[in-house]
């Protein structure tokens, strides 16, 4: 516990220190200053965290969930726009982002609604409790246009996947991910008559459904039928391919057709409801697909939009929407092994790097401390939410389990997006890295967050 | 059961972990990209953060061979702006104090903003509003300054002239083009070179080398201050001086004596091959070409049809008429075709042709000494006869004139002379070849006789004329002619400090100098005689088929250890004897005494009123005077 606390604390004070220093070089008084005030407030913060009743936040959480969501809603109609998203409560000189806390207070909750003795993960109805915890917040701060803070929501289905949430929940997510990827970045690639994405996407699908037939019913037979059918049809429609044009996408998708028909009749046959579930997946998967277009098109802001076909590498838009990412790869590119040293960075000392103190902070190590202190800096971090992890495992009590799931899991959930965003793998999403970006919420969030679930954990050893 | 499912939940947490491993080390492995083995970004990064900014040297600057200052540099002033910096400022007050117009303002700051005309163009980047302010303007706009934000003044450098003369020596510098950049990658777009004259050819010398400093910039084009406090700059190297062998009080006179007047002057110094002075006329003030005006003025002397910007001295080929004489003796006599004593029949003209070309009063027959004195058209021409009709020295009529022409080439003619000057004509001298082609292979020395005394089909320049002359004066070698005396910290090339022997004996020269001391003291050019000095000379009249005649004088001063070579030649002047042989008595008499002795006065007062121009531009050329 100890550890965790000098690897936070220190997290805190080299990240905040490291802003100072390199802010410094340009005004003396503006980020770095108040940077301090914010960690200053933080320690203040720990310490009354940990003097009170650690039962004090099992009992208070429906509270503080209430109490932030009303915030979260107000703010939705008080703030003022800054950067395109009203998500900034303005007191006087100060700026606060109540989704910051939003996270700890849903952490609490769910945590709470999750421990209480008759819950039951299984039982339809708690589920949607959970779920409608979750997304409430997260719709108030989708409302206020600030889409990575929403996102982190997600964060909370590991927590629901660890304790008893069906993993299929997570694989289709990253099923989805996946079509949505292989379907945009290929949408307009044509092989002959056939659309490359939809193909791809397609036989993905039928190859899953097999597979899935193959692990749910340990039945081979069908498997083979299958199997023998999707080649035989594969077989003579490439050889058909050389005498006429042949879109493959279309033979897929018959053949997915028929195999949910044989799916079908087998379920009817056999009375198992789960050969229904493998066609259902079949059948919104090539829903999914064929709605991406609409989805992307029609639901997605155009900067968003643009975001997301830079990180594919559909457009190149190095002045505009690829203007952050392609900066933020050169100045870490820049760095090389060991980096270009302390405050010497050229890239990020020159502001060509947006945001680089808060959201693109990560530049800054990349440049500056090269790949080492680059891949110390996530070493660092995923040795931490391992750390999370464990302790978690290690708590006695349901409600201290699932907080300390909840804290784990938002800050992987940070990590994996920003990291991601900084390197150019997912698109441009703004959202904090923990207690290395500059920003007052954020930091006292987290704190928050942390150190609730270290006095969850004191409690845990006094006992 | 119960405990079952927690255990296999328990489990789950490997799966979460192993997400969040698999994570972290897709991450590294794409820093390891990104940082380690991809180099790309590193140059980006150096080309998007290192502003590199080029420092100018200063040239050249430019000295007579007496030492005083020809050209140097003056403070021009560029008014920059960076178009995200203004604010509304007062554009009328601008405009007047710049002296332009509202619209000219307006359209200025369109091109500006133009990309096709500007692809460079940014609102954070300083723009180019206005080249080349004048002082005046410049002192009125300081003081305004402040009051248009995004306007500011930067300093640059431009030609300065002393002396409104030698604008063809000295030349002038000009914007580089894109051939200049795409042949020489020390150009920028903007950068400016030597355009004509010294400042071309000596272009490497007088142009110094840029410096850099390497200045950090931000994401918006704006500095922040040196890079590791200049630690990577690179300083300037001014450019190196020139003494240029021109004696400028010769030059002005020379051009003084040329005004209204089509024509060239050069003067040698036999003994070192430096060019005294080099005058060609119509000329102009090299001032006229600096500055804001250069375009509009350079555009209204290249429409002018006395064509000023021509160089008549080293571009213009003329036939030399009868200063082509001496070196026809020197090689007749090299030759073995005549000897000094050879005495050869006149009859007012050549008698092998019926008396053409004709021949002016005088003795006859007689021998080479007075053939050169009194310019006898038929002994020259008899020579050339029995050079290349005889089939006792060479075989083929052809064969005779080769050897002719290689002499005259090993004397300067035929070929540029490799003055340190752009734009040199090579003058013509024919060989066989030539006469073959247009004889059918059937000719004789009757068939191209016109040659044996400077016309037909052969020309030269005048500065191969003063090289010839300074050639007989230095009685059998020259130096080729340079007009750079000396090179700050580089030695002249070797071309101008070897000797070039020609084909001929020293002791042919003897005879040919003694000739033209003959002219000048009894014979065609008498009207070149100073009283305390020995001048040698040779009249000519170059035929010009446009209009009368072409004025020529060649000469050298004094007989015995010559200090100085001359060819004057005035267009549309007539005889030898009328212009050219009293304007190179006034410029000997200058270079010897450093004035104009009274007796001359009368002469030098002639000379300048004299008006020398086709009738229908004269009054052109006195509106262009006015311009001055």
């Amino acid at each position: 516990m100890y550890l965790v606390m000098v690897v936070g604390g220190w997290f805190s004070i080299c990240g905040a220190s490291y802003e100072y220093e390199t802010v410094r070089w340009f005004s003396p008084s503006g980020r770095p200053g108040s940077q301090l005030i914010w960690i200053g407030l933080s320690f203040v913060l720990i310490f009354v965290v940990m003097m009170l009743d650690s039962n004090f936040y099992s009992v208070f959480a429906n509270l503080f969930y209430i109490l932030s969501v009303l915030l979260l809603i107000a703010t939705i109609f008080l703030a003022p726009e800054i950067k395109g998203s009203h998500s900034w409560l303005v007191l006087g000189p100060v700026r606060l982002q109540p989704a910051e806390f939003a996270k700890f207070a849903t952490a609490l909750a769910v945590a709470k609604v999750m421990s209480a003795h008759a819950f039951r993960l299984a039982k339809v109805s708690n589920l949607f409790i959970v779920l409608a915890l979750i997304l409430l917040p997260m719709l108030c701060i989708l409302l206020q246009r600030e889409m990575g803070s929403a996102l982190v929501f997600l964060a909370f289905l590991f927590v629901l996947y660890r304790e008893g949430m069906t993993g299929y929940i997570l694989l289709a997510g990253l099923c989805a991910v996946t079509f949505f990827v292989i379907g945009m970045k290929y949408s307009d690639v044509m092989m002959d008559a056939t659309p490359l994405g939809e193909w791809i996407v397609l036989s993905l699908i039928q190859l899953i459904s097999m597979f899935f037939v193959y692990i749910l019913q340990r039945n081979l037979l069908h498997t083979k039928i299958l199997l023998g059918i999707t080649a035989g049809v594969a077989l003579v429609s490439y050889f058909l391919s050389f005498v006429m044009p042949v879109d493959f996408a279309r033979v897929t998708m018959g053949l997915i057709a028929a195999s949910s028909l044989y799916l079908i009749f087998l379920s009817i046959k056999h009375w198992l409801w789960r050969y229904l579930l493998i066609v259902l997946f079949a059948v919104t998967s090539v829903a999914f697909l064929y709605s991406v277009d609409y989805v992307f098109n029609e639901m997605l802001e155009p900067h968003q939009q643009m975001r997301i076909k830079v990180t594919l590498g559909l457009a190149d838009d190095p002045g505009g929407a690829g203007y952050n990412v392609n900066q933020s790869k050169i100045a870490i590119g820049s760095g090389g092994v060991l980096g270009k040293g302390f405050l010497n960075g050229t890239q990020t000392k020159l502001k060509y790097v947006p945001e680089q103190d808060s959201d693109f902070i990560f530049c800054t190590v990349g440049e500056e401390e090269g790949f080492v202190g680059a891949s110390a800096v996530l070493i660092l971090f995923a040795v931490f939410i391992l750390r999370l992890i464990n302790l978690a495992e290690k708590q006695k009590t349901a409600f201290a389990r699932i907080y300390g799931y909840g804290v784990a899991s938002v800050f992987f959930f940070h990590l994996l997006i920003n990291i991601g965003m900084v390197t150019g793998i997912t698109p441009v999403i703004g959202i904090p890295l923990p207690f290395f970006s500059y920003g007052g919420s954020s930091l006292l969030g987290f704190t928050l967050l942390l150190f609730i679930f270290l006095r969850l954990d004191t409690a845990r050893k006094e006992r | 059961m119960k405990t079952n499912l927690n255990y296999t939940l328990e489990t789950r947490r490997y799966i979460i972990s192993g997400v969040v491993i698999l994570s972290v080390a897709i991450f590294i492995i794409r820093l390891f990209f990104l940082q380690v083995i991809d180099n790309e970004y590193k140059t980006w990064a150096d080309s998007n953060a290192f502003l590199k900014k080029t420092m100018y040297p200063s040239r050249g600057m430019i000295y007579d061979r007496k030492g005083k200052l020809l050209v140097y540099n003056q403070p021009a002033y560029d008014v920059m702006l960076i178009m995200r910096e203004i604010q509304p400022f007062d554009t009328l007050d601008f405009c007047t104090t710049v002296g332009i117009t509202q619209a000219q303002f307006n359209k200025r700051i369109a091109d500006i903003k133009d990309r096709r005309l500007n692809p460079g163009y940014s609102s954070y980047v300083p723009q180019v509003f206005m080249n080349q302010l004048s002082a005046q303007d410049y002192g009125v706009l300081q003081e305004k300054l402040y009051k248009f934000p995004g306007f500011y003044i930067q300093n640059r450098t431009i030609r300065e002239y002393e002396y409104p003369h030698a604008a063809h020596v000295l030349g002038n510098i000009g914007e580089v083009n894109r051939q200049d950049i795409e042949r020489d990658n020390y150009y920028v777009q903007g950068d400016y070179s030597g355009r004509s004259g010294v400042e071309r050819s000596y272009e490497s010398v007088l142009r110094g080398e840029k410096g850099v400093e390497i200045l950090l910039r931000d994401a918006h084009g704006r500095t922040q201050g040196k890079y590791e406090n200049g630690k990577h700059d690179v300083n300037p190297v001014s450019g190196k001086n020139l003494t240029l062998s021109v004696d400028m009080d010769l030059q002005a006179y020379g051009e003084q004596l040329m005004q209204n007047k089509i024509g060239a002057i050069v003067m040698i110094e036999p003994a070192t091959g430096e060019i005294l002075c080099m005058v060609s006329a119509p000329t102009f003030n090299p001032g006229m070409l600096v500055g804001r005006q250069r375009g509009r003025n350079h555009a209204l002397l290249e429409k002018d049809p006395l064509t000023p910007l021509f160089d008549r001295s080293l571009m213009g080929v003329y036939p030399p008429g009868s200063t082509f004489k001496p070196a026809m003796g020197l090689i007749y006599l090299q030759e073995g075709v005549i000897t000094p004593d050879t005495h050869y029949s006149c009859a007012y003209g050549y008698p092998v042709l019926g008396g053409k070309p004709a021949c002016h009063g005088h003795a006859s027959p007689l021998s080479l000494i007075p053939a050169i004195s009194t310019s006898c058209n038929s002994y020259f021409c008899w020579g050339l006869r029995d050079m290349i009709d005889s089939r006792r020295r060479y075989t083929t009529v052809q064969e005779g004139l080769d050897v002719w022409k290689n002499h005259l080439v090993s004397m300067g003619y035929g070929y540029r002379l490799g003055v340190d000057l752009p734009g040199e004509k090579a003058g013509y001298i024919p060989n066989s070849k030539t006469y073959d082609k247009i004889y059918n292979g059937r000719w004789s020395s009757s068939t191209i006789i016109s040659v044996a005394i400077g016309q037909g089909e052969v020309l030269a320049t005048p500065l191969q004329i003063c090289n010839m002359s300074a050639e007989i004066a230095n009685r059998g070698y020259f130096y080729p002619p340079h007009i750079v005396h000396r090179i700050q910290d580089y030695a002249l090339d070797t071309l101008y400090t070897n000797r070039r022997y020609t084909s001929i004996d020293r002791s042919c020269y003897e005879y040919i100098a003694e000739g033209m001391r003959g002219a000048v003291t009894s014979g065609t050019c008498r009207g070149a005689a100073l009283a305390d000095v020995a001048v040698c000379g040779k009249t000519g009249t170059a035929q010009n088929p446009h209009g009368k005649d072409h004025s020529i004088f060649m000469g050298f001063a004094p007989y015995e250890n010559p200090e100085v070579a001359i060819a004057v030649l005035v267009e549309n002047a007539g005889f030898g004897a009328t212009y050219a042989v009293p304007i190179a008595k006034l410029m000997l008499q200058k270079f010897f005494s450093g004035e104009i002795s009274p007796d001359n006065k009368y002469t030098e007062e002639r000379i300048m009123q004299a008006v020398l121009l086709p009738r229908n531009v004269v009054i052109q050329e006195n509106k262009h005077v006015a311009n001055r």
